[in-house]
């Protein structure tokens, strides 16, 4: 089985300071990897390399995705090849409804892989069936992106986003920060129903909360720029029992 | 002021004398201004007697006036003595259709996307070319003769109904307004006559396209839009030229009158060359623009796309004399490399209950500078007057400029007044965005500017609408990443 994602001694950082110190990682089809962490152990960063943002520099080692150097592509290169990030802080475009706005998004996927654009008609009513996804009212789509959306819509439209891009690959970068209990249940049913056997997540947080709704396969913890333990759910468990420091007090033994 | 005058006179006049006396015939007069210029000029034209007094009247103000130095653009000072003030297309005689028109003028118009033919056929448009001086094409004048709609070279209206120039030409735009306009007044070469016959709706949109050709040439348009009592108009201006390397003087005068419950549409989508990015070369566009609600409950509405110019120099305004009359402005002006716009409008309240609606968008990237400019002037007489002013600014990159000039002259206290300004920036965060959803930075940048800009292209004629768009993405290609 090729992996959709492998990373093999990724070091990162931003200007001199380096913050991703040697991150190894292989995500499977099908699967759900968690990465958690204490604030500033590099998951957003992780999050910000993969999806190409050029604040970064990559330093050393290797990602492939889905048998190509992601490295190479541009960032729009690796969201048309099925890369897709659920910001932490979705940004608002005033003027550029959501409507088209992901119009644009989806022709320029279709265009990438050959196909025509959809008809109007079909592609409206696929749009109001995804908005269903996140019990967002349709009128939203008329509305400048995320122009006065509240904290929770504006989450609930990278997941409707992500519904409508049908990503080989979806990065979550914290997006349980800022959500109630409802809105948290909403967003997390709207990946479980975009789960397939030929996807996969990494759902990045800092809390297990989100992960009693979208449960992990494989869970990692992130410390100071590496993986520092993996194992299957029951370590977020024992994370939010022990807290991070039992962690922290391992990793500097080991170091 | 005198004796470098009369110096200028001496070295530019001989030789221009010896130009135009021994050869009449002659295309393009050797640069310079004086009397014998305007003369020239309209001798060339075969105006009546009092037209070339009023040129004449408007050389002489000219002359005693100064260049405006408020607008907040800079550039080299100008020789007025160093520009060309007569060419003219080959041809002498104008072409009665399409076939007798030079081919290679209609390869140029090919290249420049602009289709006459199929413009003709499919979108019903008159269109009136104006190349350099002289019209050389005039369409649907037979379809528009039957409602006894005029549309013509103003230089044709000189001649088959000067007693309707005689009355309106410069009513609204006096030669003494302002140094541009009294320059145009003396020496514009030809423009657009356009009268509308009472009660009559043109049915289809009546356009121009200028074109500046010849080397070194100013160009002085003048047009001239009445619309009798209870008529409808929609006038189109487009303009793209050529890439050249030396700065271009462009002085248009437009003029509109509006009687009673009649309306014009005026709208312009201005793309002339706006000098490389550099800043050398592009055109200097200085425009006096103005309508007049002459009659109650008429109503005058300009919409500009401005992506051209190195220098644009441009306020579209409205007498609002008539009571319970309209004025509109709506406006996207684009700025990148070097370009310099200081444009706005002026809404001056006169009749009662009179209404303006002022919708700006400045768009800058580069290190280009935007400015918005406009006046909100509400006389004492105007009872119940209402104004609503929007100006947006969006900044592209860190080192462009956008500026804003709001100013109000209120006289009355029953006015109502309403400002709304935003500046916006389409910085780094909202690109990477797009690009995390497959839209490159390109793409991205002419979606979010056409988002911005909508409320405007909106009230273009659809045809231009989508024209403008592609536009507004050309003129912003390169100006970020």
């Amino acid at each position: 089985m090729t992996p959709i994602l492998s990373i093999q001694q990724l070091t990162a950082g931003i200007e001199e300071r380096e913050i991703l110190k040697g991150i190894d990682l292989v995500v499977n089809p099908g699967e759900v990897h968690a990465i958690m962490g204490p604030n500033g152990s590099g998951k957003s960063t992780l999050a910000s390399v993969l999806a190409g943002r050029e604040d970064y520099t990559v330093t050393g080692g290797s990602v492939t995705f889905m048998g190509k150097d992601l490295l190479e592509m541009a960032p729009e290169e690796r969201a048309r090849e099925g890369m897709f990030l659920a910001f932490q802080y979705p940004i608002e475009i005033p003027g550029v409804s959501t409507a088209n706005f992901i119009k644009t998004a989806v022709g320029e996927l279709r265009k990438h892989r050959g196909h025509d654009p959809l008809e109007p008609a079909a592609f409206l009513a696929l749009m109001r069936e995804k908005m269903k996804l996140v019990e967002m009212d349709s009128s939203f789509l008329n509305r400048s992106l995320n122009e006065g959306f509240s904290g929770g819509e504006k989450k609930r439209n990278e997941i409707f986003q992500m519904a409508m891009l049908e990503p080989t690959l979806a990065v979550l970068d914290e997006t349980d920060s800022g959500l109630d209990i409802d809105a948290l249940r909403i967003v997390a049913h709207g990946v479980n129903a975009l789960r397939s056997p030929t996807n996969a997540t990494v759902v990045i947080t800092h809390y297990q909360r989100l992960l009693d709704y979208i449960v992990p396969d494989v869970v990692h913890v992130l410390w100071n720029g590496r993986i520092v333990r993996s194992g299957d759910k029951s370590l977020a468990l024992e994370l939010e029992k022990r807290g991070y420091d039992w962690i922290k007090n391992e990793a500097a033994v080991e170091a | 002021m005198n004796s470098e005058q009369s110096i200028l006179d001496d070295v530019v006049g001989s030789e221009y004398k010896y130009g135009f006396t021994t050869d009449i015939e002659q295309e393009l007069l050797p640069p310079g201004l004086n009397e014998d210029v305007v003369r020239f000029i309209s001798a060339k034209k075969e105006e009546p007697e009092w037209m070339l007094e009023w040129r004449l009247k408007a050389f002489r103000q000219w002359q005693s006036m100064q260049e405006p130095v408020w607008p907040n653009v800079s550039y080299p000072k100008i020789d007025f003595q160093d520009i060309i003030y007569w060419a003219a297309p080959k041809k002498k005689d104008g072409p009665a259709s399409l076939d007798e028109v030079d081919p290679e003028l209609l390869a140029t118009f090919e290249k420049l996307g602009i289709p006459l033919e199929e413009q003709k056929v499919l979108a019903g448009v008159a269109v009136d070319v104006v190349l350099d001086s002289v019209s050389v094409k005039t369409t649907f004048q037979d379809k528009l003769k039957e409602l006894g709609i005029i549309f013509c070279p103003i230089s044709e209206a000189l001649r088959d109904h000067p007693e309707l120039v005689r009355q309106y030409i410069g009513s609204v735009v006096p030669p003494s307004d302002n140094f541009y306009a009294a320059l145009n007044s003396a020496v514009f070469s030809d423009g657009s006559f356009v009268y509308i016959p009472k009660g009559v709706r043109c049915p289809i949109e009546l356009s121009t396209y200028f074109r500046i050709n010849a080397r070194n040439t100013g160009q002085f348009e003048r047009t001239l839009i009445i619309a009798d009592a209870g008529s409808y108009v929609s006038y189109l201006e487009g303009c793209t030229a050529p890439q050249r390397d030396e700065n271009q003087l462009h002085a248009a005068v437009v003029e509109l009158v509006a009687h009673e419950r009649a309306e014009i549409k005026y709208s312009t989508v201005q793309n002339w060359f706006p000098g490389d990015k550099d800043g050398n070369g592009g055109i200097y566009n200085f425009v006096t623009k103005r309508g007049i609600c002459e009659g109650a409950h008429s109503k005058i509405s300009w919409t500009q796309v401005e992506t051209g110019s190195a220098i644009t120099w441009k306020y579209p305004s409205v007498v609002l004399k008539g009571d319970h009359s309209i004025g509109e402005f709506y406006s996207v002006a684009v700025t990148n490399n070097k370009q310099q716009a200081d444009t706005g409008t002026k809404m001056l309240h006169v009749g009662k209950h009179t209404r303006s609606r002022i919708v700006s968008k400045g768009i800058s990237a580069g290190v280009s500078q935007n400015s918005y400019r406009g006046l909100v002037k509400v006389l004492k007489v105007a009872e119940g007057a209402r104004n609503f002013s929007q100006c947006d600014s969006l900044l592209i990159g860190d080192a462009c400029g956008a500026h804003t000039f709001p100013y109000l002259e209120i006289a009355n206290a029953t006015a109502t007044v309403e400002h709304e300004a935003t500046t916006s920036k389409i910085g780094e965060d909202i690109l990477f965005y797009c690009n995390q959803r497959g839209i490159d930075t390109e793409s991205a940048v002419a979606l979010i500017v056409n988002g911005y800009a909508r409320e405007v292209l909106n009230q273009l004629p659809m045809e231009f609408a989508v024209e403008a768009q592609k536009l507004l993405a050309i003129s912003l290609e390169g100006s970020v990443g």
